[in-house]
C-alpha cells in the first residue's frame, strides 16, 4: 500500500485558474497523488476536474501554483512537457485518426522508420508486444473507425505507455463502456498499477471509484473539498463531500411508468441501412414504442444502435422499411418534419449534433423552437422571451453558467449535456429518442434526467432509450431489446424480469432468440390487447 | 460583456497603431521626407471638404459588399462572389435607368430594385449549385465573377453604348434615375440614406429574426442546424440570394449615385474589399461601415499621398495587410487581457 510519508509523485500546490471570461475554474487547488496508486478524482459537473487535469497535461496554462513530479518542480506549458515528464492522459473525447490502423494511432507521432519511410511491420510489432505486456488486446491491424469504443480507449492507453507514461490521467474513462468493457478496463488498470504506474482516474459512478481507487480526492466549486483513502468512506460520504450537503444516494429510483397498452407512437418496420462502404449496419429492424413507456436498447455500442437513430430521426434516409410517427408516414421525412411530429431527441455525441459551441446558451436552447411562439413574434425573435425561458431552464435544469448569453464553448462537459436535455424535454414530446442520456453527468443530475424520462412517459410520451449503461436501461425501461450487429437479437416484455448476465450474453452474441418469436413478441403483444390503436399507420 | 467589447476596443486600436507604426517604417525606407509623406497619408483625407467626401464617398460601396459577405460568410458559406454581383448590379441599374421612362424618384427606386434583382440572381447561381450538387461555392462563385463581368460589358458594349463617344461607355443616365447629390464641391448622394437602411436592415435581419437565426446556426455548426430542423439547404440558398441583392443593389447605388454613364472597363474591385471588411467586422454589420471607412480612409491618404510625395500608393497595401493580420489574429495582446481578467477576480476576491 501506500506509505504516508514518501514523496509523492505528483503535487499540484496552490493551483488557480481563471479562464478568459473571469470564470475561477481551480482556485488554489492542492492534489498529491503517491507512487503506484489509483487516484480517483470526482465532482460535480463543472467543479473544475478537467480543468485541473488540462493544467497538469500543459493543455491550460494555470495562473498561480506549482507542480512537482518526482520531487521536482516542473514547468509544463504543453502536452509535450507533460509527456516528457511522464505524464499521459487519455480525453474524454478521442484523439484517434480514424482512417488509421490501431498500430498506426499507437505509434503516431514517433514512428518507426526504415530509411526514408514507415516500417509498417516495426510498427505493428511494436504495438503487438506492448499490448500483450500490458494486457491490453486489441488487433492492431483492424482500422481505428472499424473498432469498438472500447478498443479505441485501449489504443489511447497504449499510445501513452508507449511514449513512457507512468502517471496515467483518464477523464472519464467508462463514460462510453459496456460493463463488459469497464470490467476489462479495470483489469487493465490493475495490472498498470502492479507494475507500478499511477492512475489518475474521473468518473462520475461512485461504484467504480468504491471498486477501482485507493484513494479519493473530491473537489466542489473549483476547489478541493478533501483526499480520503476509499476503504475508509463511504459513497454517501463522498457524495455528501461532493454536494455539501446531505443527499440521499438512493432516492428511490422512479418507478418506470406502468406500461398500459396505449396507442404505438413510433413504429419501425423492417428499417435497413448501409454503410458507404457497403456493410449492412441495420438489418431489417422492427420496433414499436407505446405512449406511456420506456422501450430500451442495450448493446454494445457500435452495433447498430447510432445509425437506428439517425434514421428514426431524419437526420439519414433508410435504404429500406418504413417509419411512423403517431399514425403518420414519417419515412424519408427531415428532421424539421420530423421534429414537428412531435419527436425530440438526445444525440449521442453532444458535439456533433447536440449543441453550437460557439453559439450562447440561450441560442442553443431554442434551436427548436425559435419558429413558435413565444420566441417567435411573426417575423422577429422575442429577445426577452428567450432570456427568460433561457433562465428558466438553466435553473430547472441546474446548468452551471454565469450567464445565458455565455458560449456553451466554456462549459465543463457535464452542463453542456444538460443544455441539450434542457432544450429537448422542454417542448412537450410526444416521442423523445434518448440516446447515452445521461453520458457523463454527475450523480444528482442523473437523477433529475431520469426522473425527467418517467415524468414524460407519464405525460403519454414514448421513449426510445438507448443506453450503454446496463443499470440505466434495466432500471428505466419497461421494455428491453438487445442489438447486436444491426438486428434486434432479443426482445423482453418486462424489462424487470431480466438479468444483467442474461442481457450480456446477449450483447456479446452469444445467444440469440429466434427472430419470428421476437417480432411476434413485440409487434404482437399490442395489437393483442383490446383496446388498441396498434395498427396505426398500417392501415 | 462590457469588458469583452472595451477590451476588442483597444485591442483593435493598438493592432491598428502597430499597423501605422510598421507603414511609416516602410515609408522612412522608401522616401526622402518621410515625415512629410506620412502627414500627407495621415491627414490627407482630412484636408479638404472634397476628399473628405471623396472618403466617405468611397466607404458607400465598400460597406455594401462588406454587409454582402458579411451576410454569406454568417452562414459559413464562403461565396466571394459579391465583385460580380456589385458588377452586374450596376450595369442592371444601368439598363433601367437608360431605357425605363419613368417619374424621378419612382425611376430611381426601380432602378435600384434592377440592381439588387440582378445581385440576388447572380448569388442564386452559385446557393443552387451548393445547396443541389454541393458544388463549392468558393470555386464557383470566384469563376461566376468573370461570367459577369464579361456579361455586363457585353449588355454595355452591344446594347446600351453610346456611339457617339470615343470611350466604351454607355448612353447617359435618364435624369429621373439619378440619387441625387447634395453638399457639393463633394459627390455625397442619397445612396447614403439606402446604405444607413441596409446596414440596420442586414443587422435586425441577422440577430431579430428566425430567418437570421437559420443563417447563423448553419454557420457555426452545420450538423447541428440539420438535427434542430432548420432546413439548411433554403438556408445556404436564401443566404447568397440575399447577399447578392445586397451587393447588387451596392453596384446600383454606385451607379446612379456618382456616375452619369456607365464607364467601367473592369471590375472595380470593391467584392474583395467587402471580404477584407468583412473579416475586420467579424461579420457584424454594424461594424462593416466602421471597417469601410477605415479601409477608405487608408485608400484616399494613399491616393493623396502618392500625389504629393515620392510614396507610392502600393505601400498602402502592405499597410492593410499588417493591419489585417494583427486585428483578424485572435492570440493578440490575450496575455494582456488575461492579465486585466485575473485582477479583477483578485479584486473580487478580497472584497467579498
Ligand atoms: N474555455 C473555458 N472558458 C470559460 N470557462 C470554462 C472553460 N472551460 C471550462 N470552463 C468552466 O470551468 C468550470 C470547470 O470546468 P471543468 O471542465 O473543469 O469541469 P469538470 O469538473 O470537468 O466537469 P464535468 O464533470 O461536467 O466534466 C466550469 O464551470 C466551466 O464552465
Ligand atoms: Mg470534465
Amino acid at each position: 500500500m501506500v506509505a504516508r510519508e514518501e514523496t509523492p509523485i505528483l503535487a499540484m500546490i496552490g493551483i488557480t485558474k481563471v479562464y478568459p471570461n473571469g470564470l475561477v475554474a481551480n482556485s488554489k487547488v492542492d492534489f498529491q497523488v503517491q507512487r503506484g496508486e489509483i487516484h480517483a478524482l470526482v465532482g460535480e459537473n463543472g467543479a473544475g476536474k478537467t480543468t485541473l487535469m488540462k493544467v497538469l497535461f500543459g493543455l491550460e496554462k494555470a495562473d498561480e501554483g506549482d507542480i512537482f513530479i518526482r520531487g521536482q518542480k516542473v514547468k509544463i506549458s504543453s502536452p509535450h512537457d507533460a509527456i516528457r515528464h511522464g505524464v499521459g492522459m487519455v480525453h474524454q473525447h478521442f484523439m484517434l485518426a480514424p482512417s488509421l490502423t490501431v498500430a498506426e494511432n499507437i505509434v503516431l507521432g514517433a514512428e518507426p522508420r526504415r530509411g526514408l519511410w514507415f516500417d509498417r511491420k516495426k510498427a505493428e510489432e511494436i504495438s503487438r508486444s506492448l499490448s500483450e505486456e500490458y494486457g491490453l488486446h486489441v488487433d492492431v491491424r483492424a482500422p481505428i473507425k472499424d473498432v469498438p469504443v472500447g478498443v479505441k480507449q485501449k489504443v489511447e492507453i497504449l499510445k501513452a505507455l508507449l511514449r513512457g507514461s507512468d502517471i496515467l490521467v483518464l477523464d472519464e474513462p467508462t463514460a462510453v463502456l459496456t460493463p463488459q468493457e469497464t470490467g476489462e478496463l479495470f483489469l487493465a488498470l490493475k495490472a498498470l498499477k502492479e507494475k507500478g504506474h499511477t492512475i489518475i482516474f474521473i468518473s462520475h459512478k461512485l461504484r467504480e471509484v468504491k471498486e477501482l481507487s485507493d484513494r479519493v480526492t473530491v473537489m466542489r466549486g473549483g476547489r478541493v473539498v478533501g483526499t480520503r483513502k476509499t476503504a475508509e468512506i463511504s459513497s454517501e460520504e463522498i457524495s455528501r463531500m461532493m454536494v455539501g450537503r446531505d443527499v440521499e444516494l438512493r432516492i428511490s429510483r422512479p418507478t418506470a411508468a406502468s406500461g398500459k397498452a396505449k396507442k404505438v407512437v413510433l413504429l419501425a418496420k423492417n428499417l435497413q441501412k448501409y454503410s458507404r462502404d457497403g456493410k449492412e449496419v441495420l438489418k431489417k429492424v422492427s420496433l414499436q414504442v407505446r405512449s406511456g413507456e420506456i422501450l430500451g436498447i442495450a448493446g454494445v455500442e457500435g452495433n447498430g444502435q447510432v445509425e437506428l437513430v439517425e434514421v428514426l430521426c431524419g437526420l439519414s434516409p433508410a435504404d429500406g422499411g418504413q417509419v411512423f410517427i403517431a399514425g403518420k408516414d414519417a419515412t424519408g421525412k427531415s428532421p424539421g418534419d420530423i421534429r414537428n411530429m412531435g419527436v425530440s431527441h438526445i444525440p449521442q455525441d453532444r458535439m456533433i449534433y447536440g449543441v453550437a459551441a460557439e453559439a450562447s446558451i440561450e441560442e442553443n436552447l431554442v434551436s427548436t423552437r425559435y419558429r413558435t411562439s413565444p420566441v417567435s413574434r411573426g417575423i422577429s425573435l422575442d429577445l426577452k422571451a428567450i432570456r427568460q425561458i433561457s433562465r428558466h431552464l438553466i435553473e430547472r435544469f441546474t446548468i452551471k453558467a454565469t450567464s445565458p448569453s455565455q458560449s456553451v464553448s466554456t462549459l465543463s462537459g457535464g452542463n453542456i449535456q444538460k443544455v441539450v436535455v434542457a432544450r429537448e424535454f422542454s417542448t412537450n414530446p410526444q416521442v423523445i429518442i434518448a440516446d447515452q442520456p445521461t453520458r457523463g453527468i454527475d450523480v444528482g443530475a442523473t437523477e433529475a434526467i431520469h426522473r425527467y424520462l418517467v415524468e414524460a412517459t407519464e405525460k403519454g410520451a414514448a421513449v426510445l432509450l438507448v443506453s450503454a449503461d446496463l443499470a440505466e436501461v434495466m432500471g428505466l425501461s419497461n421494455r428491453l431489446c438487445v442489438m447486436y450487429e444491426g438486428e434486434i437479437v432479443a426482445f423482453f416484455p418486462e424489462a424487470s424480469e431480466v438479468t444483467e448476465e442474461e442481457l450480456g450474453l446477449y450483447m456479446l452474441g452469444l445467444k440469440r432468440q429466434d427472430p419470428r418469436e421476437i417480432e411476434a413478441a413485440m409487434m404482437g403483444e399490442a395489437e393483442s390487447r383490446p383496446a388498441s390503436e396498434a395498427e396505426t399507420g398500417e392501415g | 460583456m462590457k469588458r469583452d467589447s472595451l477590451f476588442e476596443v483597444v485591442r483593435t486600436g493598438l493592432a491598428i497603431g502597430l499597423a501605422l507604426l510598421i507603414g511609416f517604417i516602410v515609408t522612412v525606407l522608401v522616401s526622402k521626407s518621410p515625415l512629410e509623406a506620412f502627414k500627407y497619408f495621415l491627414t490627407g483625407p482630412f484636408t479638404s471638404t472634397r476628399r473628405l467626401g471623396a472618403f466617405i464617398e468611397a466607404a458607400v460601396p465598400l460597406t455594401f459588399t462588406g454587409l454582402a459577405v458579411s451576410l454569406v460568410f454568417s452562414a459559413g458559406q464562403f461565396n466571394i462572389g459579391a465583385e460580380g454581383q456589385f458588377f452586374i448590379g450596376a450595369v442592371a441599374a444601368t439598363f433601367a435607368g437608360i431605357r425605363l421612362d419613368l417619374p424621378p424618384f419612382i425611376h430611381a427606386l426601380v432602378a435600384l430594385i434592377f440592381g439588387a434583382v440582378a445581385g440576388s440572381v447572380a448569388g442564386f447561381v452559385p446557393g443552387y449549385l451548393k445547396s443541389r450538387w454541393n458544388a463549392s461555392e468558393l470555386v464557383s462563385s470566384l469563376m461566376l465573377n468573370y461570367v459577369f463581368l464579361k456579361l455586363g460589358m457585353y449588355v454595355i458594349t452591344y446594347h446600351l453604348r453610346d456611339i457617339n463617344v470615343g470611350a466604351l461607355v454607355s448612353l447617359p443616365l435618364k435624369e429621373t434615375s439619378w440619387l441625387p447629390q447634395f453638399l457639393p464641391p463633394t459627390r455625397l448622394h442619397a445612396g447614403i440614406v439606402v446604405l444607413v437602411l441596409c446596414v440596420i436592415f442586414c443587422h435586425w435581419f441577422l440577430f431579430r429574426t428566425g430567418w437570421g437565426y437559420e443563417i447563423r446556426m448553419t454557420g457555426l455548426n452545420l450538423n447541428f442546424a440539420r438535427y434542430s430542423g432548420i432546413p439548411v439547404t433554403s438556408v445556404i440558398l436564401y443566404s447568397q440570394v440575399l447577399s447578392g441583392a445586397v451587393a447588387g443593389l451596392g453596384g446600383a447605388v454606385e451607379m446612379l449615385g456618382i456616375y452619369r454613364r456607365f464607364q467601367w472597363l473592369a471590375s472595380p474591385g470593391y467584392g474583395f474589399d467587402g471580404v477584407i471588411i468583412a473579416i475586420l467586422a467579424r461579420n457584424n454589420p454594424l461594424l462593416v461601415p466602421v471597417g469601410a471607412i477605415f479601409l477608405a480612409y487608408l485608400r484616399v491618404g494613399a491616393d493623396v499621398m502618392a500625389m504629393y510625395s515620392d510614396v507610392t500608393s502600393e505601400m498602402v497595401s502592405v499597410i492593410q495587410a499588417v493591419i489585417i493580420l494583427l486585428v483578424t489574429a485572435q492570440a493578440f495582446l490575450s496575455g494582456y487581457r488575461h492579465r486585466l481578467v485575473l485582477r479583477e477576480v483578485k479584486r473580487h476576491e478580497s472584497a467579498s
